[in-house]
């Protein structure tokens, strides 16, 4: 019967829509995302070259505003010296939470795989836990919640399509993927409208964020020069070229200064 | 069948769909992709001409109109949809977007098309919609299958509420969902806009329509753009059952009456033996509440159309001697309040300034009660925004921030001229989770007739009301406005009602004796 029906409907869709019998193709496949990606190339090997740097920041970083978490006794807490939002986090002139990626310079069709393992991002203390985080288009990423309270998790992209989910129940997770490179996509909750988070969702795994030291490092890269381009989230961006050979690390170091 | 359609995947999907419209004669409601160049001309020449001034000619939700409003017009350029049946951060399926259209989002300046356009043309401009976004170049989206809805009553709704409660839905919907959660103040849409976490008690203005099953499916797709999350994911986590967020639906449901209120034009002051004793008095409970709609006021400048406040329910009493009202009115917020400092700030930064910029600093929530200087006789009224220069009205003005009732006569809204003396109007007011209460009493006849109108039992009083939220940077123009409606008190019973029958029974009881005993005479004799 419904086969009977998709013929005529297909008969009628050729007269009355122009539509050639073949026309549309791939666009429609099975609601698969990234519907311009072409048939993957030979996945990429990883090559044998690496970058580490470091993230400086000069002048006098601005003081974090203070959380007022009154109405979430069960966060606040976990904050024994009150909570701060971590905006900026800047020790010994070295600043963290620099999303650091290789922004051009691999070669054309090259595509990477995926990991299967997931990108895990954390809300505890009723704040994100890491607050920037690379994730590659189409790894998983884990969103669990560890307080005993409602979160909800929207991710506002524009590049993306976004989501908005409710955790109301510690221990709960939940898996997302991105369909196409964006940096970055922010996070938020609602409920808890200090709590801000930033993805840096990219194609290939050259991509890191700055530790607390300031230190960061970009390893598997094949042999070549890159521009590579550090994102903070009150900074804005700073780019630089490098240049790797096989089995080498090139250093790198970016700096930021107080607005 | 269209569920049978929707089911089968893919490729085969659209054309069976196509196949399906055609075959009802519908072309129109192809995909863009398949409608004609004509038909997608159409639709831009009609899209440019009924909706760019809104949402703007690139679809970006910028059109001249739409820095007066809040919630904004729709940005079609992202394509992200509140209303739904498809999964949080899909695209709306056609079925979705025509349900809009055809019927508009209540409670913002969307309205509905159906009755204005026809169905060809709602379909042209809905295929021109598609095209602001890239994104419906994908498939098309799946809805969701949701089921129906388990039986209701009074157990499922106290369910409802414990889910309710567990979800902590009134983290922004507030304890009793009048939108007053703690979160309310902070929250902001994609566009980093202010908006409204919505007043669950009233169903007939939810955007994506009343009904348990419409609730529900909010619930599961949440309202993308918006705060508000879905929670299919928590079922499928096993952290809620399907039944349980049914139940959390009827409850919601269960706020809110079971239609919009009836809107009459007479509120009836009905007689009590005595007034209630203050506005939070049982005796309040047996009296009908009146519903008069509020609106943006929008003549005079500055013109505000983003009122938080959107009716008034309104009760009345009288014993001979005085009147009493009860206004009740939903306002998540008890100004001023820090904790509203930020959204005052958004909604500032928002607004267009083009009549004025917004005042910075919160002000009073305000309730004016709007009367004609006297009684009228005939059928005229002054302009009922504050009346005017030659016809002016009495204010009896209460705002919250020194919880008083000022008496006054204004010419024009805004203007005030306060009278001197003692008041005549004694006030109670209370502030409860989300809504305020006010009782107003004042003598039917002041002894100074300049006072205001001489209420009378058996005849009418044109009465209008105005509500300022001052977190919302409302005050005595920028609010929500009624147009005149009328008080009536009812007439007291005269005593010859209730003696004339007993003298009628005992005149006829005595009669029937005097003509039993006659007749008893007449046979001894």
């Amino acid at each position: 019967m419904r086969r009977m029906m998709l013929a005529v409907g297909t008969v009628a869709l050729c007269v009355a829509c122009g539509g050639g019998g073949g026309g549309g193709g791939g666009d429609q496949a099975g609601g698969a995302e990234g519907g311009d990606q072409a048939a993957p190339a030979a996945a990429a090997a990883l090559g044998t070259a690496s970058v580490s740097g470091n993230v400086l920041f000069t002048g006098t970083a601005p003081a974090n505003p203070a959380i007022d978490m009154a109405e979430e006794p069960a966060c606040r807490d976990k904050h024994p010296e009150g909570p701060r939002d971590p905006e900026v986090v800047v020790t010994d002139g070295k600043l963290a939470n620099v999303f650091v990626y290789v922004k051009s310079g691999l070669p054309a069709g090259q595509t990477f795989p995926a990991p299967s393992a997931p990108a895990v991002i954390d809300q505890d203390g009723c704040l994100y836990h890491p607050r920037v985080l690379g994730v590659m288009v189409g790894q998983p990423l884990e969103i669990r919640n560890s307080d005993p309270v409602l979160h909800n998790i929207k991710a506002v992209p524009t590049v993306n399509r976004g989501f908005n989910i409710s955790q109301p129940q510690a221990g709960m997770t939940t898996t997302r993927t991105f369909s196409d490179p964006e940096v970055m996509v922010p996070l938020e909750c609602n409920v808890h409208g200090w709590m801000n988070a930033f993805l840096g969702v990219v194609a290939h795994p050259f991509f890191a964020v700055s530790g607390t030291d300031g230190t960061f490092t970009i390893g598997g890269l094949p042999a070549g020069t890159y521009e590579l381009e550090a994102w903070h989230e009150k900074f804005g961006t700073r780019t630089a070229s490098v240049t790797v050979t096989d089995g080498g690390t090139a250093t790198v170091e970016f700096s930021f200064a107080a607005n | 069948m269209t569920r049978a359609v929707r089911r089968s995947g893919g490729q085969v999907d659209v054309r069976a769909l196509c196949a399906t419209v055609l075959t009802i004669g519908l072309l129109t409601a192809c995909p863009p992709d398949r409608l004609t160049a004509q038909d997608l001309e159409r639709g831009k020449a009609l899209y440019d001409k009924w909706c760019a001034g809104c949402h703007g000619e690139t679809g970006a939700g910028d059109g001249e109109g739409a820095a007066f409003m809040l919630p904004r017009p729709r940005d079609f350029t992202r394509a992200v949809y509140q209303i739904r049946t498809t999964a949080s951060g899909e695209l709306p399926t056609d079925d979705d977007l025509r349900r809009v259209i055809d019927q508009g989002m209540p409670g913002t300046a969307m309205p509905g098309w159906r009755e204005k356009l026809p169905a060809g043309d709602r379909n042209a401009v809905l295929a021109h919609i598609k095209t602001f976004s890239r994104f419906f170049q994908r498939g098309a989206p799946e809805p969701l299958d949701l089921g129906s809805a388990p039986g209701g009553g009074d157990a499922a709704v106290a369910e409802g509420r414990q889910v309710f409660e567990k979800l902590e839905c009134f983290k922004c919907h507030g304890p009793t969902g009048r939108g007053d959660g703690t979160s309310a103040p902070t929250l902001t849409d994609d566009w980093d806009h202010p908006i409204r976490a919505a007043d669950l008690t009233r169903a007939w203005r939810f955007n994506g329509g009343a009904s348990v099953e419409q609730i529900y499916a909010r619930l599961r797709t949440g309202l993308d753009g918006t705060p508000m999350p879905s929670f299919s994911d928590a079922i499928a986590s096993n952290v809620l059952t399907e039944e349980q967020l049914w139940r959390v639906a009827q409850y919601v449901r269960s706020l809110s009456p079971e239609r919009e209120p009836e809107v009459r034009e007479v509120i009836r002051a009905a007689l009590a033996a005595e007034l209630p004793a203050d506005v939070g008095d049982s005796a309040w409970n047996a009296v009908e509440p009146a519903y008069v709609p509020l609106v943006g006021q929008i003549v005079v400048k500055p013109r505000w159309f983003s009122p938080t406040v959107d009716g008034v329910w309104v009760q009345a009493l009288h014993d001979g001697e005085r009147v009493a009202l009860r206004l009740v009115w939903h306002d998540p917020s008890r100004s001023p309040d820090p904790a509203w400092d930020e959204w005052l700030g958004r909604v500032a930064a928002t607004m267009s300034d083009a009549d004025g910029a917004l005042p910075t600093a919160q002000g009073p929530d305000r309730l004016h009660v709007q009367l004609p200087p006297e009684a009228p006789a005939g059928a005229e009224r002054p302009y009922f925004l504050g009346g005017g220069a030659r016809a002016p009205v009495v204010l009896w003005a209460w705002s919250s921030d020194s919880d008083r009732v000022a008496e006054g006569t204004a010419r024009g809204l805004g203007t005030f001229e306060p009278r001197s003396g003692d008041g005549t109007i004694a006030h109670s007011a209370r502030y409860d989770e989300g809504a305020w209460q006010l009782q107003l009493v004042r003598t039917l006849a002041p002894a100074d007739s300049t006072r205001g109108p001489r209420f009378t039992p058996g005849s009418s009083v044109p009465i209008a009301f105005l509500a300022a939220d001052g977190s919302n940077g409302e005050g005595t123009v920028r609010g929500a406005v009624s147009a005149w409606y009328a008080i009536y008190l009812d007439v007291p019973t005269p005593t010859r009602v209730y003696v004339m029958p007993v003298v009628a029974m005992l005149v006829t009881a005595g009669l029937g004796v005097l003509v039993v005993r006659r007749a008893q005479r007449q046979r001894k004799l």
